[in-house]
């Protein structure tokens, strides 16, 4: 943003949910939006004498995640216990980890508007979910309500460092997340349902005219839910922060660090005054449960199992298939599973510019009118790959393919079948087309004489009518040279 | 180790107690002593000693992501002081 | 039959000569008549005990292969959660807490048709050393009733002194089994941390609670512990080894034997009465054919400060869910959600509680957390460490339960510290994890039972309690009852 006058530093929070089954501490269902209070036992509620025992599978996606986010991974890890009081945090106090997070020093490269640009990421930890309180707004004395479904979800925290220099950035670091979590199945990072959460450390370094840079104190954006609210609170909050500088001339380190919520109606972060005790969160490590050692043959049996992440896949496309990065990209962003699909269209049709074209054009504005994934879309591979392979070999042009396409769609034939059934013969016979030619010569006398008059134009009438009599389905330069040869005869 | 009253008071909000005048008066000095008698663990040597928090070497355990039986509702209510319909009701939190 | 041991028991049971209803009705008569002096019971339930008893005696008139414990009364220290029935912890906080699920050793004696004959008192959550901390009533020492029974478990071995239950369960986070058993002149073992599940054990501090067992005598102790011990999935601090029969094997003495006796425990304050005692303990070692030796725990004399940071910083922490949201009691009054929480708490807990609340969130917070409870984590490692070196050299450590007999109901409510240092020599085994018996092994001139502490390396049980039985088979302390 060269034209703002400070540049902006942040670190994201993230919050993942984990794909579990099961909670990570106890056998409750972590399935989203049941009923309250329906998936809760005595373990996720607290109850007194009940323990924690911790899912296998969880450690294992949480161990893929730092893995794809280039972390390293702890020999030795812990779980600790942070205190702190919550209605929906039923023991009041989290399991998270503290000193030993089991991974650390990893980093996720995002595109910006100029070099693709590294972020760091200090710690992946793993720990649990809170529940949800309910704020009812006309209750009286009575006005919160505690739902503990949520408590106990496995949830991975992922704290870049402050590499961050934009809305944008964040927003693209955010995306570049949700695609690598998706793609390795360890999330599915919806943000409405909250499985993917965020909390922004935003401050702003100002140019002085001594050449100095002056930094502001850092606020904590807390719970952006959207990455539409991602950006909008950065880009507010700093604008907020450089008009305060400038009334109060206020500096890192001169004031406490401050949480602040954002208010997605007004369209303003609101600073919430937080009390010190509020970081004081006694950490302990929890004795209700055992330290975790990973070895080497774990780390490879998770590795195996991590397959192509997007950075790899966009740069493969890249390379193998003869793709503009653009086109990469958008791929990669559909998935692995559209990947493949393309993949499999270019092979088949030997074409990866036209699979591309369709892939990114017609296919993927279906998938996205219908909400449907690329599993759900009715023409496989090998029938796209027919279609670009009947356009190229024939001459089917690209008004007559859309219709074969759509035929396709609707009906899930082949290519060859939906072109039977719109009546498109083929003419790939030259005899067949010379005959065409000289029956639309004979057609045609008025242009025939213009063409000998010299009126080189007056061929176009004939190609047309030469089309018009094939329905598209001869291929032009073959069309073109037949008809000039054959007016040039006559 | 001088605990003050006002220290007393502190960390009784962080353990969300309420102490009457009486009982912070009682109990002051009685955690001063223990402090006091507590402090004694300043004399050991304990450099380069690794923090002992589990008294067993157990590591690695684990179970399976396969569903149990959650609680029906009532019973998850069942001892709630203050049941609002199929939620815990609390006083309201503010943010 | 209420002076039977219950290895007595069960052999009548299984000729056919008694029935568990009668047993189960002798006890209640006991409890009747002994209890509203003794008041180690919180809840006795007469209907439901007969009740069991009853269908134990159903299975063997069907002829169905007898379970362990067929028909043996459990006194239940009322901090083991027991799926429908209140399990208060001798706190107003959950006076009306029904828990929807039973504690592992529950379920175990249910599997072995033992009968639960009831509740006992407690120091509220198990944090005291005289019972006088519970919010309901105190105990007394059955054999002089204006004298403590020792605490936290002194509702359970004053049942089992007064002849109110052949059996009980307990728990021991600092000596809560041991001390309270030397108090009131049984048996008391406190398993390795790990051989018995704690699932459903109300945590006061998780990495020192163990549940141990109270009885007669050491056979008796043998016979419940293999039944409550063993792997559990529901605990990831439950060690999975196999659990050998204790009871088979108890009679077998261990020879040759290697007895250790740190210097430690014979330091000041130390009672004459109770250093007699022992060392005339050590005496029938000897001439049992053991070879007594003096070693060193360099770090014992730490072990009540490590313990009070370390317990209570656990304690502040399990103890926070206690809010009045989702169990418990709540205050009436409020005004908000802050003042609920505090005037809850307030209310809800007793003194001792708040105190060690209080203690443990001063050691865990911040700019306090690094010299108080980190500092005792590594001073634990050297207590731990210091038993490892003695186990080396040595089968057991033998030495005094309790620096002194119970003392007298009221004598040490004003000096918590002074309580605390009543724990000297039960302690150390928790913070380092390993088992300990006590047994009894005289009286003072007052007529107070002295306990004898029997320490054993990590799942060395077995070994424990033959040493244990190898004594007690040489001399009949155990053999005697309070006068009622």
């Amino acid at each position: 943003m060269p034209d703002l006058p400070y540049r902006t530093v942040i670190g994201l929070e993230v919050h993942v949910q984990l794909l579990t089954r099961t909670k990570l501490f106890c056998g409750c269902s972590t399935k989203f939006g049941l009923p309250p209070n329906s998936a809760t036992c005595p373990v996720c509620i607290g109850m007194p004498g009940v323990l924690p025992v911790m899912n296998r599978k969880a450690f294992d996606l949480a161990l893929k995640a730092a893995l794809a986010l280039n972390c390293e991974i702890a020999s030795f890890t812990k779980w600790d216990r942070k205190n702190y009081y919550y209605p929906d945090l039923p023991k009041n106090y989290q399991i998270s980890q503290y000193d030993l997070p089991f991974s650390h020093d990893g980093g996720l490269t995002i595109k910006t508007d100029a070099e693709p640009k590294r972020i760091r990421i200090i710690r992946v930890h793993l720990e649990e979910d809170a529940g949800k309180s309910l704020h009812d707004e006309h209750g009286g004395g009575h006005d919160s309500r505690v739902d503990l479904n949520r408590a106990g979800t496995p949830l991975l925290e992922i704290v870049s460092h402050p590499d961050l220099a934009s809305a944008e950035e964040a927003k693209a670091y955010l995306e570049e997340i949700r695609l690598l979590l998706r793609e390795i199945e360890v999330s599915d990072c919806e943000m409405q349902e909250g499985s993917l959460r965020c909390d922004a450390n935003v401050n702003i370094h100002i140019a002085q005219t001594d050449g100095s840079l002056a930094a502001t104190p850092i606020v904590e954006i807390k719970n952006l839910n959207s990455f539409r609210a991602v950006e909008r609170a950065i880009r507010y909050e700093a604008q907020r922060q450089y008009e305060e500088f400038q009334r109060t001339g206020k500096r890192l380190g001169e004031a406490p660090k401050a949480t602040a919520g954002w208010d997605e109606n007004r369209g303003v972060t609101v600073i919430q005054r937080r009390k010190e005790e509020a970081s004081d969160y006694r950490y302990f490590p929890d004795p209700d449960l055992v330290p975790v050692q990973v070895d080497a043959a774990w780390l490879e049996r998770v590795r195996g199992d991590l397959g192509e992440l997007p950075a790899v896949l966009r740069v493969r496309l890249q390379e193998q298939h003869g793709l503009t990065e653009y086109d990469a990209g958008v791929i990669t962003q559909q998935g692995r599973a559209f990947a493949a699909y393309f993949e499999q269209v270019a092979r088949d049709s030997g074409d990866a510019k036209e699979a591309s074209n369709w892939l990114t054009n017609q296919v993927l504005q279906r998938l996205n009118e219908r909400k449907i994934t690329i599993r759900d879309f009715p023409i496989p591979a090998a029938g796209l790959a027919g279609l670009i392979r009947h356009k190229k070999e024939s001459g089917l042009n690209a008004q007559r393919a859309r219709e074969v396409y759509v035929r396709m769609l609707e009906t899930g034939a082949s290519a060859e079948q939906a072109i039977n059934d719109l009546g498109f013969k083929v003419v790939a016979d030259e005899g067949q087309l010379v005959e065409i030619v000289r029956r639309a010569l004979a057609a045609n006398p008025k242009a025939v004489a213009d063409f000998r008059k010299g009126k080189v134009k007056a061929a176009d009438a004939i190609k047309g009518a030469v089309m018009r009599e094939t329905k598209g389905l001869a291929k032009m330069e073959v069309v073109q040279r037949i008809v000039m040869e054959e007016l040039q005869k006559a | 180790m001088s605990l003050t009253a006002d220290d007393v008071r502190w960390v009784a909000h962080l353990a969300r107690l309420e102490l009457s005048e009486a009982e912070l008066a009682a109990m002051t000095p009685q955690l001063a002593a223990i402090l006091d008698y507590v402090g004694q663990l300043q004399q050991v040597d304990t450099n380069g000693v690794e923090p002992l928090a589990h008294p067993l070497p157990i590591h690695n355990v684990f179970r399976e992501d396969e569903l149990q039986a959650s609680l029906p509702v009532a019973a998850a209510l069942a001892n709630a002081p203050d049941r609002q319909g199929d939620f815990y009701g609390v006083p309201a939190v503010f943010e | 039959m209420s002076e039977f041991t219950a290895t007595q028991l069960l052999g009548q049971f299984k000729k056919g000569d008694i029935t568990a209803e009668a047993v189960a009705r002798e006890y209640l008569q006991a409890i009747r008549e002994r209890d509203p002096a003794v008041r180690a019971f919180l809840h006795v339930d007469e209907a439901a005990a007969i009740e069991q008893a009853c269908r134990v005696d159903q299975k063997r008139q069907r002829g169905e292969a007898l379970r362990p414990l067929a028909g043996l009364p459990v006194a239940i220290k009322d901090v083991l959660c027991t799926a429908g029935h209140p399990t208060t912890c001798g706190s107003k906080m959950l006076q009306n807490f029904i828990p929807p699920y039973d504690a592992h050793v529950i379920t175990r004696l249910k599997q072995a048709d033992a009968i639960l004959i009831g509740r006992t008192n407690l120091d509220e959550f198990a944090m005291g050393s005289s019972t006088e901390n519970s919010a309901f009533h105190v105990t007394h020492n059955p054999w002089d009733l204006e004298r403590i029974p020792g605490g936290s478990s002194g509702g359970s071995a004053a049942a089992v002194a007064a002849g109110e239950a052949p059996l009980a369960l307990g728990t021991d986070t600092g000596g809560s089994v041991r001390q309270p058993a030397a108090h009131c002149g049984v048996v008391g073992v406190k398993p390795t941390y790990g051989r018995v599940s704690r699932f459903g054990l109300v945590a006061f501090a998780s990495s020192l609670d163990q549940v141990g067992v109270f009885a007669r005598s050491v056979s008796d102790a043998a016979l419940l512990l293999e039944t409550i011990a063993g792997h559990d999935s529901r605990d990831s601090t439950s060690v999975d080894q196999p659990v050998p029969p204790y009871s088979k094997t108890v009679d077998q003495p261990i020879r040759p034997l290697t007895v250790g006796v740190a210097k430690e425990h014979f330091a000041a304050g130390l009672d004459a009465e109770v250093e007699q005692a022992v060392r005339a303990a050590l005496d029938v070692y000897r001439q049992l054919g053991a070879n007594v030796k003096e070693i060193s725990l360099p770090h014992s004399p730490y072990a009540v400060a490590v313990y009070y940071l370390v317990a209570t910083a656990e304690a502040s922490s399990n103890l926070a869910r206690y809010d009045g949201v989702h169990f418990g009691y709540r205050a009436k009054e409020y005004t908000d959600l802050g003042s609920m929480y505090c005037r809850t708490r307030g209310a809800g807990f007793g003194p001792e509680v708040k105190r060690r609340i209080m203690l443990g969130t001063y050691a865990l917070s911040s700019g306090y957390k690094d010299a108080y409870y980190t500092k005792a984590l590594q001073v634990r490692r050297l207590i731990k460490n210091d038993f490892d070196r003695a186990f080396a050299a040595c089968d057991v450590l033998i030495g005094p339960t309790s620096p002194t007999a119970a003392f007298k109901i009221g004598e040490k409510s004003d000096n918590p510290l002074a309580m605390y240092l009543s724990d000297i020599y039960t302690i150390s085994a928790n913070l380092a994890g390993i088992p300990a018996a006590s047994i009894p092994c005289g009286f003072t001139k007052m007529n107070l039972p002295i306990g004898l502490q029997i320490q054993a390396p990590p799942f060395a049980e077995e070994k424990m309690l033959r040493v244990a039985r190898m004594y007690e088979a040489a001399t009949d302390w155990h053999q005697r009852r309070p006068k009622r």
